[in-house]
């Protein structure tokens, strides 16, 4: 049985067996250092990864080596509410990742529809806009892609392309305003330093309606969990919009451009699109009218147990794990212990505000020896919830937020 | 595996508003990238494969893939020659759309 502390490293120092789910097991603590290359079998087909300590990153699920994408095991959910940054998900679209930034040197660009164009230093945003902070959540569009069934082509991740973090910095709206937006302004368009290694591919720019980027939570951040962000993750400041899948988080921002149209660039269209229905989803083959992604789904997440864990019969034992959405806050979280018959309340765990893991905890006793299926469900003050059963299907693999399952074995 | 990180000049900019201390800032950093070790697997045409491919990524961006029929590894082929710039020819493509199938692939 795995431990319920909260001390960093606290049961993880087991090694993986191969064919283990993702879950508990990944160990990724400082005792992990020491050991020989780690793999870790992901549930999918060509799911075999090594684990690998990335600079300024504890090791950590590698994806692939260039463009670097790592992905954080579950059992660092369990650790707290806060995902530590060297612990934290690293996604780059582009082979060119500056490795080397000089962060006093480095300057945001705001330019375009505005009346005054603005060269800003980190040290400009510091002294002269309102300082922000605020907890979101930052995941991948195609987080738990791997997961999907049919499967789909992309990163094949499993379910640790997110992470929650406490941001510092200043509103973008602020930085807008003070530049002037003008008159027939559309959009706002992000470019960071990441650039393609040929002229011929598009370099990853992303767009956001005036509308988002005037919310006033959304900030330019130069401090995640009070410290400088680690460069993998956008040193030396990043956009962050809450409740809003990764993709529009540019890291290493470098340019802001208030445009009188819709970007129509490669990332905004045809990549990074979703059905344009209630359920972003379509049946395999089939085509359908596409939007850009945006908001998060609800999600949630069992952490204190893998799948495959034994429990003891007749004992209770703690159940935690973490859930969120897309802003509207997490009210509910349900847990079933006979695969969706019945449904219990969990205990939600301290408010970070809306944009934040929230987490849960409730306990779970086995009455007798055998296989019990552990489900987990959250619900937010929206209504919404997650999908029960089969997992919802679209062709790029976004937005997974089926029920997660948990099996466990009572012995 | 080292980290490089340097953190030159931890300014710690209080200002004396409050009570609290902001999050220092590092002026500069840099790190080195471990050697990359993802490499594709020799055969017929894995040099090709490698010329074009590894411009942009590395080879675990194929193994990890759901294993793809013909017209999978085809369409993924197209999609990286004509949107994402790989400058292969037809007859390259062809020769490494060949090899991907004797690497990852389904009926």
């Amino acid at each position: 049985m795995k431990e319920q502390g909260r001390r960093p490293d606290a049961g993880r120092r087991k090694l993986l067996r191969a064919g283990a789910a993702l879950g508990g097991a990944a160990l990724a603590g400082r005792a992990a250092l020491a050991a020989a290359e780690q793999m870790v079998q992901l549930p999918m087909v060509n799911g075999a990864r090594r684990f690998a300590a990335y600079p300024q990153k504890r090791p950590l699920i590698v994806m692939t080596e260039r463009p670097v994408q790592l992905e954080t095991p579950m059992a660092i959910f369990n650790d707290g509410v806060f995902t530590p940054n060297d612990a934290f998900f690293v996604r780059w679209h582009l082979s060119n990742v500056p490795t080397s930034v000089d962060g006093a040197a480095h300057r945001i660009k705001v330019h375009g529809l505005v009346n005054t164009p603005l060269s800003l230093s980190v040290a400009d945003l510091r002294n002269n806009y309102e300082q922000v902070e605020i907890a979101a959540v930052c995941q991948c569009s195609g987080n738990s892609r791997g997961l999907f069934e049919p499967r789909v082509v992309g990163g094949e991740w499993a379910n640790g392309a997110m992470g929650n973090a406490m941001w510092k910095g200043v509103r973008l709206r602020d930085i807008l305003n003070k530049a002037g937006i003008q008159k027939g302004a559309l959009q706002v368009r992000l470019n960071g330093l990441e650039t393609p290694p040929m002229t011929t591919t598009p370099d990853f720019v992303k767009a956001l309606d005036m509308d988002q980027a005037l919310r006033e939570e959304v900030i330019v951040a130069y401090s995640m969990n009070g410290q400088p962000l680690p460069i993998l993750n956008g040193f030396p400041v990043r956009l962050v919009v809450p409740g809003w899948y990764a993709t529009y988080w540019t890291k290493m921002l470098a340019d802001v451009e208030v445009i009188g149209s819709v970007d129509n660039n490669f990332w905004m269209n045809p990549a990074y699109r979703i059905p344009d229905n209630a359920c972003a989803c379509v049946e395999p083959g089939k085509a359908v009218k596409t939007v850009p992604i945006n908001r998060m789904n609800v999600r949630s997440f069992i952490t204190s147990l893998q799948d495959g864990a034994k429990v003891r019969a007749g004992q209770e034992v703690e159940v935690k794990g973490i859930a969120f959405d897309g802003g509207y806050g997490i009210r509910r979280v349900l847990l079933s212990a006979d695969g969706g018959k019945n449904w219990s309340e969990a205990r939600l765990g301290k408010d970070h505000g809306n944009y934040s893991f929230r987490e849960w905890f409730t306990g779970f006793r086995a009455p007798r020896a055998g296989d019990y299926t552990l489900q987990v469900m959250a619900v937010n003050g929206n209504g919404e919830s997650q999908q029960v059963g089969t997992s919802r299907w679209n062709p790029a693999g976004y937005m997974r937020n089926v029920v997660e399952t948990v099996r466990v074995q009572a012995v | 595996m080292k980290t490089n990180v340097k953190k030159i000049a931890l300014a710690v900019a209080a200002l004396g508003l409050t009570a609290c201390v902001t999050p220092s800032v590092a002026d500069k950093a840099s790190i080195t990238l471990p050697q990359e070790t993802a490499h594709f697997k020799q055969g017929p045409g894995s040099d090709v494969t490698t010329i074009y491919c590894t411009i942009c990524h590395t080879a675990d961006y194929v193994y990890m893939q759901p294993p793809q029929n013909r017209a999978g590894w085809e369409a993924t082929v197209t999609k990286m020659r004509k949107v994402m710039g790989a400058p292969a020819s037809d007859a390259d493509a062809k020769i490494i759309v060949d090899y991907l199938m004797t690497q990852n692939s389904r009926q």
